[in-house]
Order: structure tokens, then C-alpha cells, then sequence
């Protein structure tokens, strides 16, 4: 059978397009996050999952540890809703992971690398997905807090550049989201790789407690803390104080993630599929 | 001749492992070649290099005379793609998953809409049209799935051993999908660890082993090929057996194989059955069954690789799955 000749294409058959075009890229991308989103309308335990969780969190810091920490709640609320915005977000990204674990495992992953669509658009479209998520829980948070008493201390415009930049460290630490949801063998993994190492990542911050009321050597490592910079980045957009420095740290620390993460996650993606 | 797949010296190694070790494989425009092995044989590696799903490390293939590397995009206009394992997204319903696949083509949502509704129709899934995936059963996730590759209305289609775990009445159901897919012009290639598969829609199989293909040819080919018939004797008398062995013997020239009363042995001269008759005649020997058969697969698949086929077919296919 090795003397059978390959066929030269078929000259009667139109040219089929030999690439696919950006415009074409991005309209896929945006059908596959219309897609994750899909998932959601079928699975409302997801949507209790990222919006209620945010809301006991709240309410438990506010009125269980707030008046401890602070003279009073509404003090300490105002100190502590840009934290578990910041804190919230970290854990959203967990479901870029989950998602892309188990297209892989049910190898929906497969069936959407065999259609001629654009090699990242199946990656691009969980992503946009997961910022649909991040932006209806900063959403939500902020309203939850302004109902509990919460006043912003600066002007619209900071407001909206502390949830672009709550977005945009979200886009960044999505990648770490992907490589763990590329290494992990089942979404349950993910969602343990979620808990186990977001929970004192997030914790050990000023995200919820200022530092000053740590040891010396805890301090050291909150002060460098990514969640703390895009915390106290956060604080000063919303509330007021130090913006620049924070800002910086935090954009810095966007660019290193993504510097470190992005080339691991995509290497770890080709050679998994 | 015009081949709608056609590959040359594949090879693929995933570490030590060597998956494919230099597969030809030929198929003819608007036929199925049924690629038949065992369990790690390498089919599932060569489907997903003629998918574009991997790159071979050796060798080259073309798919409606498009390479499956350097025109990969092209390629992926021309197939569609049954997996072992069903992949539909199980959180939409099965409307919304061939909805999500026609979008994803670029087709209209109204278009995308009646596609997914004329083959939810086809496939006997419009009952079930509005229910997610994950309540569907084994035999309806299969249906969905391959009517998830059709949506494109895919000149090849590749089916990775389509019925591995269903029922005997999801099995033919599938396989008169199959054909009547054949009929409206689809190239198939189907890889099945079933003979009897291969045998029913095949028009050629290709049989692999240890990632290289060891026969071709229709079934009927095959069977010849490997010059295999059976003869098999059943004597009256178990006081016989010993007789009808000894005759079989002389004359088969192997040692005949012994289940109860049944004496069976491959032979490849048709002379030899009235000599057997004479001769247990002349012996006294009083028969109830004697038939010179031609091979099944089965005994095929033995005389070319040694080992049954369905030595391991209960454990899962895992090459190329590295997970």
C-alpha cells in the first residue's frame, strides 16, 4: 500500500482559507465565552458559588472580626472592602482552571483544537469568560458594601481604576489558573489547589488586618505581599491615600506573573494535548 | 486512484513508548477503512495525527491533499471528529452543544439553529434537545457527539472506535448512522478493536499492531491472505475422537485443536476434505459435523500478530492521553 501516490489538492474544490483572521479569532473567542457563561444559566450552584461566598465573607469580617479589629464596624468595613475585593478575585480566577480541566479531561479540549478555529481562541474565550465573573463580583461586592454603609472617598473615575485594576492582576493571575488547570488531573484538584494555597496566600495580607499588628518577620513577607499592594492600590482608588506606589507594585507584579507564568502554562497545555 | 487520507511512515514516540512506528495508511475518497488492533496498538495516535492533534515525528500524511502539518488550519475544514470518549460539553444541553459548533464555524445563529435542530432530528436526540448533556445516556452522548461532528458537514470523518462500551442496540444504531453517512459521500476512517465492526462497515481494513500496520485488504482479503480455512470434525462417538485427531493430524500436517467432541485445525489445501471423509470412512468413523469454513477475523487477527484481539479490550485506551 506504500506505492499509493498522495493526491494533489483537489482543483475543483473551492480554496479553503489557510489561516484564520484576527476578526475571526476574536468573534470565536467571544462565542466560547458566551459558551462558559452558557454554563452557568445550567448550573446555578456556580453562580451561589462566586456571588455568595463573596457576600458571607462580608458580613462574617465585618460583624464577627471587624468591631475586634477596629473601634468600630463601619470603620473597619471601609478598611476591609477593598481587601476582599482584592482576596475575591484571586479565588475567581480559580474557575479559568476548573474549566479548562475539565474541557481537557472530557476532551471537549480535543474537539475544539480539531475545528479550523484560531489556536487561542479557546484559552482567550475562558479568560473573557472569567472577567464576566471578576466584574459581576467587584459589582457586587461594592453594592453590598455601600448597602452595609461603605462611602467611597474619591471620585467615580478611581473607583472604575481600581476595578480595571482588579481586572486587569486578574488577567495576569489567570495564568496560574491555567497551568494548575493543565497539571491538575481532575477539577477537583483545581478546586483543592484553590484552597490550600489561595487561602494563606490571601490571608497573610493586609487584605482584611492592617500589618502593623503583625510580628516583625510576617511583616516582612505581607509588605510584599501581591494581594497587599493591589489591596492598598485599591484603598487608596476607592477610599483615599497612597496610590502610586501600590499601583506600581501591583502592575509589576502583573508583569512578572505573567513573565514567568504564561510561557510555563502554554508549554504545560502542549504537551498535555 | 484518489485517496481522501493518505499517510506515509508515520511514527510518533511519546518518551520511550514509540506509538507509531511507521504507519501507511490509504484511504479512498467515499469509503471507510476500518483500522483495526488491539488496545495500545497506536490507532488512537494516528487518528489524532491525521486530526492535526499531533505532530508526527516521522513521516507525513495528507487529508483532502492538505498536509496535516504545514496546512493543519485547512485540514480542520475538511474533518470531524468522533473521540473514544464523548466530548460534548456536558453543561449544555445537546441544542446548545452543536449551536456552540456552528457558531464556532462562522455559520448564522438562525442557520446554526435549524443545523443543530436537523441533526438532533437525524439523530434521534429532539426529545432530548433541551436537557443538558450530563443526563443523557451512554448510546445519546455517542449520537450527540458524532452529530457534533458533522455539523460542519465534514467531507472525512474520523470515528475512534465509536461503540467501545455501548450496548448491542446503541451498536447498530451507530452503525446505520455510519452507513448512511457513507452513503451521502463521507470518507471514513474508523478505528475498532471489534472485527466483527470492522467486518460490518468496512470496505478495507488495515490491521495494526504495535503501531505499524501489519495487513490490508477487505475483509474478504484477509481472510484469504492469511490461506487460513477450518476444518472442523465432530465424530458420533467420543471412543472416536482419538481416530479423527490422528487422521487430522496426518493429513493437516499441524495438531489439530481439541474442544469436547470438535477436532479443528487450520488447513489450506481444499483437496484435503474428501481425503478426511475417505479416510475416517474407511476407519469406520461415524460423523455429525464436518465443514471447512473460511477464517473469522478473529482466527486472522491471531495467525498475523500471535495474540488475540481482545486480549485487553476491557482496559482503556490511554496513548497519547498523557494526563
Amino acid at each position: 500500500m506504500s506505492t499509493a501516490t498522495a493526491p494533489a489538492p483537489a482543483s475543483a474544490a473551492p480554496e479553503l482559507a489557510p489561516r484564520v483572521s484576527p476578526a475571526e479569532g476574536i468573534r470565536q473567542t467571544m462565542t466560547l465565552a458566551w459558551r462558559t457563561l452558557l454554563q452557568i444559566r445550567h448550573n446555578p450552584w456556580e453562580l451561589v458559588d462566586f456571588s455568595f461566598q463573596p457576600i458571607i465573607f462580608v458580613l462574617l469580617f465585618t460583624y464577627v472580626f471587624g468591631g475586634a479589629i477596629f473601634p468600630s464596624t463601619d470603620e473597619y468595613l471601609t478598611f476591609a472592602l477593598p481587601g476582599l475585593v482584592v482576596m475575591n478575585m484571586f479565588f475567581v480566577t480559580m474557575y479559568v482552571g476548573t474549566g479548562l480541566n475539565t474541557d481537557l479531561t472530557k476532551g471537549v479540549f480535543d474537539r475544539l483544537r480539531s475545528l479550523p478555529l484560531a489556536r487561542w481562541a479557546p484559552l482567550a474565550g475562558r479568560i473573557i469568560a472569567d472577567l464576566v465573573k471578576q466584574a459581576w463580583s467587584i459589582v457586587l461586592l461594592l453594592g453590598i458594601g455601600v448597602v452595609l454603609g461603605f462611602r467611597f472617598g474619591t471620585s467615580i473615575v478611581e473607583v472604575l481604576a481600581a476595578a480595571a485594576l482588579v481586572l486587569v492582576f486578574a488577567l495576569a493571575f489567570s495564568w496560574i489558573s491555567v497551568l494548575v488547570g493543565v497539571l491538575a488531573k481532575d477539577p477537583e484538584k483545581v478546586q483543592l489547589f484553590g484552597m490550600t494555597a489561595l487561602f494563606p496566600v490571601t490571608f497573610v495580607s493586609n487584605a482584611l488586618v492592617p500589618t502593623n499588628t503583625m510580628p516583625g518577620w510576617l511583616q516582612a513577607f505581607v509588605s510584599v505581599n501581591p494581594v497587599t499592594l493591589v489591596a492598598d492600590a485599591c484603598r487608596g482608588l476607592m477610599v483615599g491615600g497612597p496610590v502610586a506606589g501600590p499601583v506600581l507594585g501591583s502592575l509589576l507584579w502583573a508583569a512578572v506573573i505573567v513573565g514567568i507564568f504564561a510561557p510555563l502554562s502554554l508549554r504545560a497545555l502542549k504537551r498535555r494535548v | 486512484m484518489n485517496h481522501a487520507i493518505w499517510a506515509e511512515g508515520l511514527v510518533k514516540r511519546f518518551g520511550e513508548t514509540t506509538a507509531l512506528n511507521g504507519v501507511d495508511l490509504a484511504v479512498r475518497t467515499g469509503t471507510v477503512l476500518g483500522l483495526l488492533g488491539p488496545n495500545g496498538a497506536g490507532k488512537t495516535t494516528a487518528v489524532r495525527v491525521l486530526a492535526t492533534l499531533l505532530r508526527p515525528d516521522a513521516g507525513h500524511a495528507r487529508v483532502g491533499g492538505y498536509d496535516v502539518v504545514r496546512n493543519a488550519h485547512q485540514v480542520r475544514q475538511l474533518i470531524g471528529l468522533t473521540g473514544q470518549y464523548a466530548a460534548v460539553d456536558e453543561a449544555l444541553t445537546g441544542a446548545e452543544n452543536l449551536l456552540l459548533i456552528g457558531r464556532l464555524l462562522g455559520t448564522p445563529r438562525s442557520a446554526a439553529k435549524q443545523r443543530a435542530h436537523e441533526l438532533l432530528d437525524r439523530f434521534g436526540l429532539t426529545d432530548a434537545a433541551g436537557r443538558a448533556a450530563k443526563t443523557y445516556s451512554g448510546g445519546m452522548r455517542r449520537r450527540l457527539d458524532l452529530a457534533a461532528s458533522l455539523v460542519g458537514r465534514p467531507q472525512m470523518l474520523y470515528l475512534d472506535e465509536p461503540t467501545t462500551g455501548l450496548d448491542p442496540r446503541s451498536r447498530l444504531d451507530l452503525w446505520s448512522l455510519v452507513r448512511s453517512l457513507v452513503a451521502d459521500g463521507v470518507t471514513v476512517l474508523l478505528t475498532t478493536q471489534y472485527l466483527e465492526e470492522a467486518d460490518e462497515l468496512a470496505d478495507e481494513i488495515a490491521v495494526i499492531d504495535d503501531g505499524r500496520v501489519i495487513a490490508t485488504g477487505t475483509p474478504d482479503e484477509l481472510k484469504a491472505k492469511t490461506g487460513a480455512r477450518s476444518l472442523a470434525v465432530r465424530p458420533a462417538n467420543q471412543a472416536d475422537v482419538p481416530t479423527v485427531i490422528s487422521v487430522v493430524r496426518e493429513l493437516a500436517g499441524v495438531a489439530p485443536e481439541v474442544n469436547g467432541q470438535l477436532v479443528t485445525a487450520p488447513v489450506t489445501d481444499p483437496a484435503l476434505l474428501p481425503a478426511v471423509v475417505r479416510r475416517l470412512d474407511n476407519a469406520g468413523v461415524v460423523i455429525t459435523e464436518l465443514t471447512l469454513r473460511n477464517a473469522s477475523l478473529n482466527e486472522v487477527f491471531l495467525s498475523l500478530t500471535g495474540h488475540p484481539a481482545q486480549e485487553t479490550a476491557q482496559t482503556e485506551e490511554t496513548e497519547g492521553a498523557l494526563a
